[in-house]
């Protein structure tokens, strides 16, 4: 059952990542994008990441994408989506990312295959729990925790200084 | 009283390095007291310590001051040390002194002259160049001041240096100094290397104990030679001399009559020792000094510029000088040095004095009855004129017979010849010079007539202390004829030059009916000179002109200088800058520059091919960053 | 259960298609939308290792991530703003001034 839920969730990402490379249209990329974002919480809950999950959906495709689309609505492109790609670049970057792949499939081969057992799956349950997320967020990470506070405060000040026009926003 | 004797060279060289220094803010006044007072000091220094002298045993001799060790390498060491004895005493007296009367009589020659500090400052700094010359007590130290006129010389003579002529007759100078220079470095290397020291004391106790090999000695004697005809304008090396006439005239007189052209006979007196070692050597020494004395006389017959035959007259007069040492009578040649210093110096002076009169005026056949115009110069000139050509009972006539009786008693029959007819030859253009210039018929420019003056005192002073000089000088240095202990020269100078012991000369003593025969027959050539001269250019003035229609051919060469310069542009200096231009275009610019260039343009164009990455396009880069990437991992992964 | 290995060739099939989507496209827009891709795929091998080792760090990674990525989000999208205000189009190309 899971298995099933993981191929479909799986391939729901990977088609709208698909589907995103091939559309021209801004507006549908980001959507697609928004599907995309959906079905990887999904995946995230079946890793018993429940908190996560949300703080993905919510976050992410919520708030992210929202922005991204407040931004597509603003440049309202009337012409329309800019036309072909250049053939050789698309190629090679197929290529060397498909290079990039099986290099790092490669790389971490060794430290998967000690993970694939299907070893005792005891005190899961509690795995990703907000609670036990809490506590560790609050001790261990407190310090990175406070400045990402500063961090996203520092985001939002110059966000809105850059786009500050000359008389008034 | 000698102590003191390490101060001669000092004070005149901070004297030159003040007025280098801080000239510019000096006033001329200044500069003057300054300059001539500093030459000076010297000479009462050096007076002070002649005379300390005279009291020294001879075994103590010389008296060394080292003042402080300056190369220290290994083995090898010279240092800043000066010493005192009968040979560099003498010198220095000669230097200082005449220097001193010459620095005065500048003030008034050059007073006009807008260079006035610079020339003073040059002129002390030869000064003291030329006391360490002759004061050093180790050769490399003695090369130095050899070194350091050769320097002054050239900025001298080049003094006005906008002019064409006088930048390339210094230029000249300079570079003919430094083919001799270049055998003297040569000579003074084997010295050190076979003595192992360059200490002149160390050097002459070597030599005279036969700690040199005849070979050897005779290399170091013909090496060091060469670099005397360069400073002493000998033949092969004389031709910058005659075209040194283009500096200042107090500086002709300094400099290229009484002292830095006389320094490669000091050099060789010095080194007696070394050419007593080398009979060779000796000899080929006495026979340049023989012909070149011929040779220049006969240059001296013909040409109409003043000081060009003042100029001519000094090779030939230093060419006894080496007649002299050549023979082993290195106490005449000396003797001939500091007499020729006195009235070599006045001639140039009052030829200056002359040509200062006729604002300017050099050349001879503009000349002529100037004797009622120049009451002070008229009878200096003359008195220095009969000096040279060897009227008894003046000065030259003591030196120049004691150099040629000293040959003719050691058997040198030739080299007297040559010098009884160079006696004639002196005589002779000599007093062509007085008669042209002071005597017959005016052929003055009318404009230089006009403002025709005497000289004033600074100038006329110094000649008429040199003229009593010029005749008095010479007693000291009574031929033997007169009782032995007659030649007070000789006697004074006899530790250095003619030890007791050792491998030297013995001194020739020729029978007093000899010598007498000899004395004779100087004054019987040098008067028949003056009259030949007198002849030809007094009673029958037509003789000139009749002798040069009837041999054409013999004037052009002796006027033209046996084509010597030209021989030489043709063989030597062509061939070079010809060479230096193929090097030049060739090598230099070829190669050294086109490797740089080339360095250059590879830098550029690499430059250029790693620019076209640079397309400002972020894709691009990212495409760079991710190949970068794979790179890495696989590097990391295997 | 489910392998653990999938979710991990799972991200490394995202990622490399973010990779191909970044050099694919000329907008600006969607550019910067394959960005956010890669940096999901590289959310999900986190935390799949977290449940791999059972341990919640991966998770905690993964929060900082996705903050940092909404605080990185804000800033690039102002900046595409302005760019577009200054040239009018947000193809990739018309911004090489950096040229050379």
């Amino acid at each position: 059952m899971a298995i099933f839920l993981f191929f479909l969730l799986a391939f729901l990402c990977v088609g709208s990542i698909l589907a995103m490379i091939i559309s021209r249209n801004q507006a549908h990329n980001a959507l697609f994008l928004v599907l995309a974002f959906a079905s990887l919480a999904g995946l995230f809950g079946l890793l018993d990441a429940p908190f996560i999950a949300a703080i993905q959906v919510i976050i992410y495709a919520g708030a992210i994408m929202v922005l991204f689309l407040f931004v597509i609505m603003m440049i309202n492109l009337k012409e329309g989506i800019p036309a072909e790609r250049k053939r050789w670049t698309v190629r090679l970057s197929i290529f060397l990312a498909l290079l990039l792949f099986f290099q790092l499939a490669l790389a971490i081969r060794g430290a998967v295959a000690s993970f694939s057992r299907p070893s005792a799956e005891p005190a899961s349950a509690s795995l990703g729990s907000v609670t036990e997320l809490g506590r560790l967020l609050f001790t261990d990470y407190l310090y990175p925790f406070e400045i990402t506070s500063l961090l996203i405060i520092a985001a939002l000040v110059g966000a809105m200084v850059l786009v500050k026009k000359k008389d008034g926003i | 009283m000698t102590d003191s004797f390490w101060l001669i060279p000092f004070i005149p060289g901070a004297s030159a390095f003040v007025l280098a220094v801080f000239g510019r803010w000096l006033s001329k006044k200044w500069v003057s007291w300054q300059a001539c007072l500093s030459v000076l000091a010297s000479f009462i220094f050096s007076a002070i310590a002649f005379f300390g002298l005279l009291r020294v045993e001879p075994e103590s001799l010389p008296i060394i001051k080292t003042l402080f060790a300056w190369i220290i390498s290994g083995s090898f060491s010279a240092n800043l040390s000066l010493q005192l004895d009968p040979l560099s005493s003498v010198m220095a007296l000669v230097v200082t002194g005449v220097g001193f009367l010459i620095h005065v009589y500048s003030i008034g020659y050059m007073g006009q002259d807008k260079g006035y500090t610079r020339y003073f400052t040059y002129l002390n700094l030869f000064v003291f160049a030329m006391l360490l010359l002759v004061m050093a007590s180790n050769i490399v130290l003695m090369f130095v001041g050899w070194e350091g006129v050769g320097l002054c010389s050239y900025l001298l003579i080049g003094f006005w240096f906008e002019k064409h002529s006088a930048a390339n007759a210094g230029k000249k100078a300079f570079l003919v100094n430094r083919i001799g220079d270049a055998a003297f470095i040569l000579g003074m290397f084997f010295l050190i290397f076979h003595v192992g020291s360059t200490e002149f004391g160390v050097i002459d106790a070597a030599l005279r104990g036969g700690h040199l090999s005849a070979g050897v000695a005779t290399l170091i004697a013909l090496l060091l030679f060469v670099g005397a005809t360069g400073k002493s304008a000998q033949i092969p090396l004389y031709v910058w001399l005659p075209d040194a006439m283009e500096g200042p005239t107090p500086v002709s007189a300094l400099i290229h009559a009484a002292t830095m052209v006389t320094a490669g006979v000091y050099m060789v007196s010095r080194m007696n020792a070394l050419y007593s070692l080398s009979p060779e050597a000796a000899q080929v020494v006495a026979v340049v000094g023989a012909l070149t004395a011929i040779f220049a006389a006969t240059m001296a017959l013909t040409h109409n510029d003043i000081k060009r035959v003042l100029a001519y007259s000094t090779i030939s007069q230093i060419g006894y000088m080496f007649m002299g040492c050549g023979v082993g009578a290195y106490a005449a040649g000396m003797f001939h040095l500091y007499t020729h210093a006195f009235f070599k110096s006045l001639l140039f002076l009052a030829a200056g004095s002359v040509m200062h009169a006729l604002s300017g005026e050099l050349d001879m056949r503009k000349m002529g009855g100037l004797r009622k115009y120049l009451p002070l110069t008229y009878p200096t000139f003359l008195v220095g004129a009969i000096a040279i050509a060897g009227v008894p009972f003046l000065s030259g006539f003591f030196s120049k017979d004691a150099i040629l009786t000293q040959a003719f008693a050691r058997g040198q029959y030739f080299i007297w010849a040559l010098g009884v007819m160079g006696a004639i030859l002196t005589a002779f253009y000599m007093f062509r010079l007085i008669f042209l210039t002071f005597h017959g018929e005016e052929r003055l420019d009318p404009k230089a007539k006009e403002h025709l003056h005497e000289s004033p005192p600074v100038m006329t002073v110094p000649l008429i202390i040199l003229a009593f000089f010029s005749v008095v000088a010479g007693y000291i240095g009574l031929p033997v004829v007169f009782g032995e202990k007659a030649n007070l020269f000789d006697r004074f100078l006899a530790p250095v030059l003619a030890p007791t012991h050792g491998t030297g000369m013995h001194e020739a003593h020729p029978a007093a009916s000899t010598e007498w025969l000899l004395i004779l027959l100087s004054v019987v050539v040098a008067l028949s000179g003056i009259y030949i001269a007198y002849v030809f250019y007094l009673k029958r003035p037509q003789t000139p002109h009749n002798l040069v229609r009837r041999f054409p051919g013999i004037y052009r060469l002796l006027y033209n200088k046996y084509y010597v310069d030209e021989i030489y542009n043709a063989a030597f200096v062509n061939t070079t800058i010809r060479g230096s231009e193929v090097v030049y275009h060739r090598f230099d610019l070829g190669i050294i520059d086109g490797t740089i260039n080339a360095t250059g343009e590879a830098t550029g164009l690499a430059g250029r091919w790693l620019s076209l990455l640079q397309s400002g396009l972020v894709k691009d880069y990212a495409l760079v960053f991710l190949v970068g990437v794979i790179i890495l991992l696989g590097y990391l992964v295997f | 259960m489910i392998p653990v290995s999938y979710f991990f060739i799972l991200s490394l099939l995202l990622f490399a298609l973010g990779v191909i989507a970044f050099f694919a496209k000329r907008d600006l827009i969607t550019m910067f939308m394959a960005v956010e891709v890669m940096l999901n795929a590289a959310n999900l091998s986190f935390i799949a290792l977290a449940k791999a080792t059972q341990l919640l760090h991966g998770q905690v990674v993964v929060f900082f991530i996705i903050t940092v990525a909404a605080a990185e989000a804000a800033v690039g999208l102002a900046i595409i703003l302005l760019l577009f205000r200054q040239k009018r189009t947000i193809k990739a190309e018309e911004f090489n001034q950096m040229k050379g």
